[in-house]
């Protein structure tokens, strides 16, 4: 799922290419390009006549230092100097009484001095519009979408014919749909001034097909009152025009913000579904309750932690050795736990219970003592980090959207291991008759030992996820383990398909509750609903059926 | 006449109550000697905050009692006793807060000052009556009492048994913990019910109140105590016990086991709750954290140490576990947690009886030896 | 008028309103109406657990006062038969009726219980941390509501009785001994003696010699024939010699349905019940 990652970039790339294409066949000088052209270019900027600064401005541009952005900004914000001894161009940061010179092409503090011995680079009203859109201009051929993003929304801000000119030269070339979306917001922002009513038509149009939120702002502008009660616009077919948008909108930004809690109930789901499988398996397969359920998934936390100490330079690759190493030891502590504990306790579940919580309290302890008792930050690697922004009302983050996919591929891997390995059948053969399956052969010791291990292994797993989420301290596992018991207990025991239709609609409830009751109460609210829900059945949604599961 | 013969009887094969009610006798009237009528000075003279340490003790031995009904004599696992205990406290607390009157950081005479810190106009209807001390101690036992009828009623009615009526009991006291968490509930939020001043007048910085509460507590134990002896002790008391052992059968001789269970788990969040209201004026605070889930297991172990199924086991395990809690957290607290978790793994693996179990294990091996040696 | 009319009807004093009638069920014990001779109905009662039917269109009337056997091969739905009899399972279908007015399927365990119905289960089922005593005590018909047991003291009477029933289940010596150090023909016994103590009407006892000696097979033979008359008692057992020796009527179950009904002779010489236990 590195795919829209990728794809990115590619776009990226592809667009620089065409702009450095573009750029080369209009002006050839530009190759030449560098340092000195571009002090030149500064040096003229010195000139008296507001035309030569106009000309030098242009050379500034056609430059394409890339100290070109700040020097222009500066000017345009009146902090651009020059030294009256020798007409050495400077920005300037005021400080109380003095000035700091700041070299254009270090970007160092040079040198701090009183007022008298510079001069500033004054600029009037069409130098100003000049220089905006050729910011603007600077910004919009910027490789990252982003940049490229926030320059139109600055734009926004003040539109004027120059600027459209400008987007709709942008709109032809640009790759992005979020950054199209925008600069298409921005036109109609334009365009829904104008005198003509065609034009306006086809703004409110335009505006009715983004999600944008200055759309949907200027939309309700158009059919507002103003203080005397009359309409700001006083044709009605535009009125109307505006209405039927805002309601397209409005259901479009519905729409998308279903999607978006849609979304984020799936992946606190996913999460609950890491959590709960480990704990399926031990609970619903074994019959133990698993307390130290939750700190066997902070040791894979911690183990993220110790893999990315050991490799400091491959961050990327970190969380690839880490899925393992923590698959390997949470699932060798898993083992030890069952082969050192629980294995005099089977058939005692609540004795499980008691000795397990015990486990966990020492393996709290003894990350607090080896670890210290603060989090540890666990870095996210940088393919995890960021968003997939599909429009400017829906983008998905990375981190949670591999996160569903992982928890996907680990619970697939799962039910291929119990239905189609030679382990998966030993497993479910001891788990509904333990007698029966000795008699056969099997060595159930062994089994016990084993499917515990499994189930502690995908604890660790579910760790080296949740560290990608939030803080690795030894309090992480406390945070998972009752809501793990609730999916179990609420998908039926025994049933992994039961626990991933628990964990997904119990994650998607949670999410859609938050909006309207807040984060504590929903998590509350859906409590006290699985307490009632497993009243009401108590083996849960999908129980285990026949005689063996009646009682 | 015919009730004290109703205790007696009820206490004469019960050599370890005798012996922890006596002791507990002695306790409650030695140490306020040694508190009140001894010099400071004096190496005999024992300080308040032990005093206030022993009555803290004391109340966490009567919520023990009160799990070991549920859990040793019937059965059920209850991991969220803790929040009877903590529903108790709150109404204590409730009454505690009133008591501070206009003495507070902000000094309003009718709101807690949390509650004016977050500018509310006025008294929630829920802390109504609570400065009414006879009130708030009803319903200290009333609110676990209902609730645990409530959460009960449904539990029981339905057939939830064994572990899953103990993780959907975590999950209520989990539950309980969030809601207190919130500012919005009116309970103080994160920081709870605290700085308290006086207690029926009394101020609570005194030593006299101080052994005041003490006594009252170690009284209350004993009561406690008693009647959970007559409880366990009368017919209802062994149906409680037969529905643990064989719920199906106790079922088809025509009892109605949910009602059973019912009524021990009620009563005993009662206790619970009257534990909690007389914890809280003792160390001076309430807050959400004894909700929490923890609190509840680590009440569980006390249980389990001391010896479920026999109630002074129950108080023997809760001040053993909490005295050696005391001294490690002080002496080492790196190793407490360590002990703790030592404690129920060998616990549930070598003693399922607890200490007392152990005790009485070794007292009829050395009986069978006698007797094997003596023909 | 009208309205005047339904006041009236509400006045009646012999009027019971449909919100108290409905689910109340007369349990009062010895109050079982048996006016048809019938004690026991089951009719057209089916169950079924997954797909597989356990019972089938069972139709089984047990007469006041009858000692019933009940045969059958492993899974011909004997003790499901039980569980529904005494409110354990539900039967998908069917009704069953205890007397010619109580409606089983509507009341819980308990309340069939109490109303008359004891049982013994194929396991031995007693309280292993009890005394032999207690066990007894805790079975004693009584008022067994929660508040009422927790004043509940024995009556020298109900002492007595306790006695009795001690003696006649051998046990007595071991009355003061936790009931999990029985053997399993005690704990058997044990049991029976409980179903004596609750003093039913109708017994279903549920393989009650498994695990006992010859001479304690006896006694059980005399124990339950003697209760019968008095009692109704439906023994599902599968020592044929056993049932022969207490049974005047034997009905065999099959699939979940009753095969033949009739003497033991009868019984044994029907083709069909020959082809069930023979196989082909």
């Amino acid at each position: 799922m590195k795919l829209p990652c990728i794809t990115g970039h590619l776009k990226c790339l592809l667009l620089l290419l065409m702009l450095c294409l573009s750029v080369l066949t209009i002006n050839p000088v530009l190759a030449a390009s560098g340092d000195e052209q571009f002090m030149n270019a500064l040096q003229q900027l010195t000139a008296k006549k507001f035309n030569q600064k106009s000309q030098a401005i242009s050379e500034i541009e056609n430059s394409r230092h890339s100290q070109v952005k700040p020097v222009l900004n500066a000017l345009l914000t009146g902090n651009l100097y020059y030294r009256k001894s020798d007409k050495v161009v400077f920005i300037v940061q005021k400080q109380d009484e003095t000035f700091q010179l700041i070299d254009v092409l270090s970007d160092q503090q040079v040198a701090e001095v009183g007022k008298r011995t510079l001069k500033k680079i004054s600029i009037n009203n069409t130098l100003r519009s000049q220089l905006r859109s050729i910011i603007a201009r600077v910004d919009l051929s910027d490789p990252n979408a982003d940049v490229r993003r926030s320059a139109v929304q600055d734009m926004m801000k003040d539109m004027s014919l120059d600027a459209v000119n400008l987007l709709q030269e942008q709109l032809v070339i640009e790759r992005s749909e979020i950054v199209k979306e925008t600069i298409q917001v921005a036109i109609a922002l334009y365009d829904i001034k104008s005198d003509d009513k065609a034009t306006k038509l086809n703004a409110i149009n335009a505006l009715g097909d983004s999600v944008h939120p200055e759309a949907n702002n200027l939309l309700k502008y158009v059919v507002s009152k103003d203080a005397d009660g009359n309409y700001v616009e006083n044709d009605l077919e535009l009125r109307l025009a505006a209405q039927n948008a805002i309601s397209t909108v409005e259901t479009k930004l519905k729409i998308y913000s279903f999607a978006e809690t849609l979304f984020f109930g799936v992946s606190l789901g996913s999460v609950l579904l890491l959590s709960a499988i480990g704990l399926a398996i031990t609970f619903g397969v074994m019959g133990v309750i698993n307390m130290a359920h939750g700190e066997l998934m902070m040791l894979g936390a911690y183990t993220t932690y110790v893999v990315q100490l050991l490799m400091p330079n491959s961050i990327e690759y970190s969380l690839m050795v880490a899925v393992p190493a923590a698959f390997l030891v949470a699932g060798f502590v898993g083992i030890l736990i069952e082969r050192g504990v629980l294995q005099f306790l089977y058939g005692r579940p609540l004795e499980t219970l008691l000795a397990t919580f015990g486990i966990s309290l020492i393996l709290q302890q003894v990350v607090r003592s080896v670890f210290s008792p603060l989090n540890r930050s666990v870095e996210t690697p940088e393919w995890m980090s960021g968003a997939w922004e599909i429009n400017s009302a829906l983008a998905l983050t990375y981190n949670r959207l591999y996160i569903i996919i992982f928890s996907l591929i680990i619970f697939a891997l799962l039910i291929l291991i119990l239905k189609k390995t030679a382990l998966g059948l030993y497993i479910r053969s001891v788990s509904q008759n333990r007698e029966m399956a000795k008699a056969m052969g099997v060595r159930s010791e062994w089994v016990d030992a084993l499917t515990f291990g499994l189930g502690s292994g995908i604890a660790g797993i579910a760790g080296v996820a949740l560290s990608q989420l939030t803080n690795v301290g030894p309090n992480l596992g406390q945070a998972y383990i009752i809501d793990s018991f609730m999916v179990v207990v609420f998908g039926g025991v025994g049933n992994l398909w039961g626990t991933f239709v628990a964990a997904m609609s119990l994650g998607v409830v949670n999410k859609f509750l938050e909006p309207w009751s807040g984060a504590v109460l929903a998590k509350i609210i859906v409590l006290v609903f699985i307490i009632l829900f497993i009243q009401k059945r108590p083996k849960g949604l999908f129980p285990q059926k026949g005689r063996a599961g009646g009682n | 006449m015919a009730h004290k013969s109703i205790f007696m009887s009820m206490l004469a094969d019960d050599r370890g109550g005798k012996i922890f009610l006596s002791l507990l006798a002695i306790v409650t009237i030695v140490l306020p000697l040694l508190n009140l009528a001894v010099a400071q000075d004096s190496a005999f003279h024992i300080s308040t905050f032990t005093i206030t340490l022993m009555g803290k003790y004391l109340c966490y031995a009567l919520l023990a009692i009160a799990l070991d009904l549920v859990w040793g004599y019937c059965g059920i696992l209850s991991l969220g006793h803790a929040a009877f205990f903590a529903l108790g406290g709150y109404a204590m607390g409730m009454y505690l807060m009133r008591q501070i009157g206009d003495r507070g950081v902000y000094g309003n005479p009718e709101l807690p000052d949390f509650m004016v810190f977050l500018n509310w106009e006025s008294l929630p209807w829920y802390w109504y009556g609570f400065d009414q001390f006879w009130f708030a101690m009803l319903m200290a036992m009333l609110i676990p009492g209902v609730l645990a009828y409530l959460f009960g009623w449904l539990a029981f009615r339905s057939r939830v048994t064994g572990v899953y009526l103990s993780i959907i009991t975590q999950a209520l006291t989990y539950a309980l913990m969030l809601a207190f968490f919130r500012n919005e509930m009116g309970f103080g939020g994160n920081n709870g019910l605290t700085d308290f001043k006086e207690i029926l007048g009394f101020s609570l910085q005194q030593d006299a109140t101080r052994v005041g509460l003490f006594v009252i507590t170690a009284l209350m134990l004993a009561i406690g105590y008693l009647v959970s002896r007559f409880i366990v002790t009368s017919k209802l008391g062994r149906v409680v016990v037969a529905v643990r052992d064989a719920e199906d059968r106790a079922r088809f001789i025509g009892y109605k086991v949910e009602s059973f269970k019912l009524w021990v788990f009620v009563f005993s969040a009662v206790l619970a709750g009257i534990a909690g209201a007389l914890y809280v004026p003792q160390v001076g605070i309430i807050n959400p954290g004894e909700f929490s889930p923890l609190n509840s297991i680590e009440l569980v172990v006390w249980v389990a140490v001391g010896g479920r199924g026999l109630l002074y086991g129950a108080v023997l395990g809760a001040i053993l576990v909490n005295f050696s809690k005391t001294y490690l957290t002080a002496a080492l607290p790196e190793v407490w947690l360590f002990a703790l978790g030592a404690l129920f793994i060998i616990v549930t693996v070598f003693l399922p009886k607890g200490i007392v179990g152990l005790l009485q294990q070794m007292k009829a091996r050395k009986v069978k030896e006698q007797k094997n040696e003596s023909p | 008028m009208k309205a005047l009319d339904q006041v009236r009807e509400v006045m009646r004093r012999d009027r019971v309103f449909n919100f108290m009638a409905q689910g109340q069920h007369p349990v009062i014990k010895g109050k079982v109406d048996v006016s048809k001779d019938i004690i026991l109905y089951l009719e057209s009662v089916s169950v079924s657990f997954d797909g597989f039917k356990a019972i089938n269109d069972l139709d089984l009337y047990i007469n006041d006062g009858e000692l019933r056997c009940i045969i059958g091969p492993n899974g011909a739905g004997k003790t499901t038969m039980m569980d529904i009899i005494t409110g354990k399972t539900r039967p998908d279908e069917g009704s069953v009726y205890f007397g010619q007015t109580m409606d089983l399927t509507k009341m819980s365990e308990y309340e069939i219980a109490s109303a008359g119905i004891g049982r013994k289960f194929q396991k031995p089922t007693i309280f292993p941390e009890h005394t032999v005593f207690e066990n007894l005590e805790l079975a004693m018909e009584a008022d067994k509501r929660v508040w009422i047991t927790l004043f509940a003291r024995l009556t020298p009477a109900q002492n007595d009785r306790i006695h009795e029933v001690l003696q006649t289940i051998m046990l007595e010596q071991h009355a003061e001994l936790k009931a999990r150090h029985l053997s399993h023909g005690q704990k058997q016994w044990l049991e029976i003696g409980m179903l004596l103590m609750q003093n039913p009407r109708v017994l279903l006892v549920d393989e009650p010699i498994a695990g006992m000696t010859h001479q304690e097979t006896e006694k059980t033979a005399e124990l339950l024939t003697g209760l019968a008359g008095e009692h109704s008692v439906v023994v599902v057992e599968h020592d044929m010699e056993f049932v022969r020796s207490i049974a005047k009527t034997v009905t065999v179950l099959h699939e979940g349905h009753v095969l033949a009904e009739g003497s033991m002779d009868e019984v044994q010489n029907n083709p069909k019940v020959i082809e069930v236990y023979l196989g082909e």
